[in-house]
């Protein structure tokens, strides 16, 4: 890929992201932070990209590692805490009835 | 093209699809959880499809395989078990810590190119030769340091473990953040010219601004900036895609980040604040104290429980305002018994929501959700504003600055502006407060001076607890 071509994906990627979430009920913005915080924790694919590539250097493996375990983190907390937050929005119609 | 990098293509965009539909269906209320199941879902699928390149090219080395492991057992195991133990009401600094680990990933991959430029087969991966990949480094470093430690310390602030520090209200500030700034700058060019030791002056300064940033910004505005943290979080990502050269990377940062703005955009408006003074105007409680509104309360009408009880018992319809003080004393189950009981007695109860309530626009939803308050007695603000007039009682539990009449009547207060619930075109209205003390904007509210309010003073969950015991004695959804 070059440059420039990478530079079109981030300019239309940001465009999608302002389209996407337009309109947005008050009650939503917080698990929708919190969801989107969790696909920020992407960068986990550039940690295990750096572990493959570090071709046995050690302190690379570990730095690869660390970031891998924060990106996690990130990932599967935040995706388990929106849940967390969505399924008390599912549970209420049910109740109702 | 051979077969595993048309695989990872394919794998890649049915990932950034339904990455967006994800983002997408959050939006909703219906299709919420699915959708974020879904974003999950493509967050494997994107691990799968970079894993299956690498085995189909130049292989995984069991070493790395061990490393991965390492990483991704320890990462997700403390990162499930936060989120199944944290109680609803820290939902912010969860946030906000989650938040900061995604910047640190960010920056430590960056870092980890810059001291070890790493060769590959396939493409001329040596990184410190071309402009962009320093920028990029740069860039990924610069933001990412930002985010984590502006995170932590949005999460030791509303933890209560940081207090806003008095000279950070000064002046100094500007200038010190100012100086970070600058030596950043000096840094990235230094980093540009060739110096690769100058990364650490980067790195450093960096945090320290971010850290300085943060630092003066008080209460009431921190979910703004935990909002446009997250939004950071995701150009960090992004500018770790160009490190790496990965597409997915970069759309997804992008996105992340572009939704992240739009979300604090929101969040600033609901507070009547613009994102100049948020982040450069300090904590407003500390300028308007002096200024207009301070005045002494005049006709402040305090009442018992009982007679509070013996009003809401008289209620066709009561409407329940709810803010940050109900969140603290952790009182939304007990209120939601007190509710059960006036619904059983045939009254009409509404909760209003302000869009700011709680400490992040949709916080206080969640918080009722959790206490099975059904979702169509939540009303949000433009919707319920009309229904005052027609109301006989006002509960308004640790809210203040969303209830001033100030805001709309009072052209040089600072609330001035500001979207309000109108409580006091309602019969009656009763403020459960601990004190006499202000809000977060330390403003007078005008709304415990008139004739139609009454104070009750004391926890919201004793006085709740109280209320329901006075109820029980008057008979109130005992059938």
């Amino acid at each position: 890929m070059s440059f420039i071509s990478l530079l079109w994906v981030l300019l239309l990627g940001s465009l999608l992201g302002l389209e996407l979430i337009g309109k947005v009920p008050p009650t939503l913005h917080t698990p929708l932070m919190s969801g989107a915080n969790a696909i920020s924790g992407i960068t986990m694919l550039a940690a295990l990209t750096l572990i493959v590539k570090a071709e046995g250097n050690v302190p690379l493996l570990i730095i690869g590692s660390v970031s891998l375990g924060f990106a996690l983190f990130n990932v599967v907390g935040g995706f388990f805490v929106t849940d967390r937050m969505l399924a008390m929005f599912s549970r209420k119609p049910s109740n109702k009835k | 093209m051979n077969l595993p990098v048309i695989i990872k293509f394919v794998i890649d965009l049915l990932a950034v699809l339904l990455l967006a539909l994800g983002i997408k269906g959050l939006s909703k209320v219906k299709s919420a959880r699915d959708a974020n199941r879904l974003a999950a879902f493509a967050m494997s699928l994107s691990v799968i499809g970079l894993l299956s390149y690498y085995l189909g090219t130049s292989g995984i080395a069991i070493q790395s395989w061990i490393w991965i492991i390492i990483g991704s057992i320890i990462g997700s195991l403390f990162g499930a078990i936060l989120a199944k133990k944290v109680p609803m009401t820290s939902m912010p600094e969860t946030v906000a810590l989650f938040n900061g680990c995604g910047g640190m990933s960010s920056l430590l991959v960056a870092l980890g190119v810059a001291i070890f430029p790493i060769s590959s087969g396939q493409e001329n991966f040596d990184f410190f030769k071309s402009l962009i990949n320093e920028v990029s480094i740069s860039v990924s470093i610069f933001v990412g340091a930002i985010t984590f430690t502006g995170s932590i310390v949005a999460m030791a602030k509303l933890q209560g473990w940081l207090s806003t520090p008095v000279w950070t209200q000064s002046k100094v500030r500007h200038f010190v953040n100012i100086v970070f700034a600058v030596a950043s700058l000096i840094a990235f060019f230094d980093l540009i010219n060739g110096n690769t030791s100058s990364i650490w002056l980067l790195v450093i300064v960096s945090s320290l601004l971010g850290i300085g940033v943060t630092l003066p910004i008080g209460g009431a505005d921190m979910p703004v900036v935990i909002s446009l943290l997250n939004s950071y979080s995701g150009i960090a990502a992004a500018a770790a895609g160009f490190v790496v050269d990965s597409q997915l990377l970069i759309v997804a940062g992008a996105m992340v980040g572009a939704a992240g703005l739009i979300l604090t955009q929101v969040m600033c408006k609901g507070m009547n604040r613009s994102l100049v003074s948020v982040l450069f105007g300090g904590s407003l409680s500390a300028q308007s104290t002096t200024s207009s509104g301070s005045g002494e309360y005049t006709n402040i009408t305090s009442c018992s429980v009982e007679e509070c009880a013996l009003t809401l018992e008289a209620a066709n319809k009561v409407i329940i305002v709810p803010g940050y003080g109900l969140a603290v004393a952790q009182a939304q189950h007990t209120l939601r018994e007190v509710t059960k009981k006036l619904e059983l007695n045939g009254i009409e109860v509404v909760y209003a929501i302000h869009p700011v309530a709680g400490r992040m626009p949709g916080h206080m939803n969640v918080l009722l959700a959790e206490a099975d308050v059904p979702y169509e007695q939540l009303k949000e603000m433009d919707v319920v504003n009309p229904d005052f007039p027609a109301t006989d009682v006002v509960l308004v539990l640790g809210a203040n600055d969303v209830v001033n009449p100030q805001a709309k009547n009072d052209s040089s207060s600072p609330l001035y502006g500001m979207p309000v619930l109108d409580v006091q075109e309602a019969r009656t209205v009763f403020v459960i407060k601990r004190g006499m003390s202000a809000g977060y904007s330390g403003i007078k509210n005008d709304l415990f001076d008139l004739p139609n309010t009454s104070m009750v003073f004391g926890d919201a969950k004793k006085v709740l607890n109280d209320l329901i015991g006075e109820l029980k004695d008057l008979g109130v959804g005992e059938k």
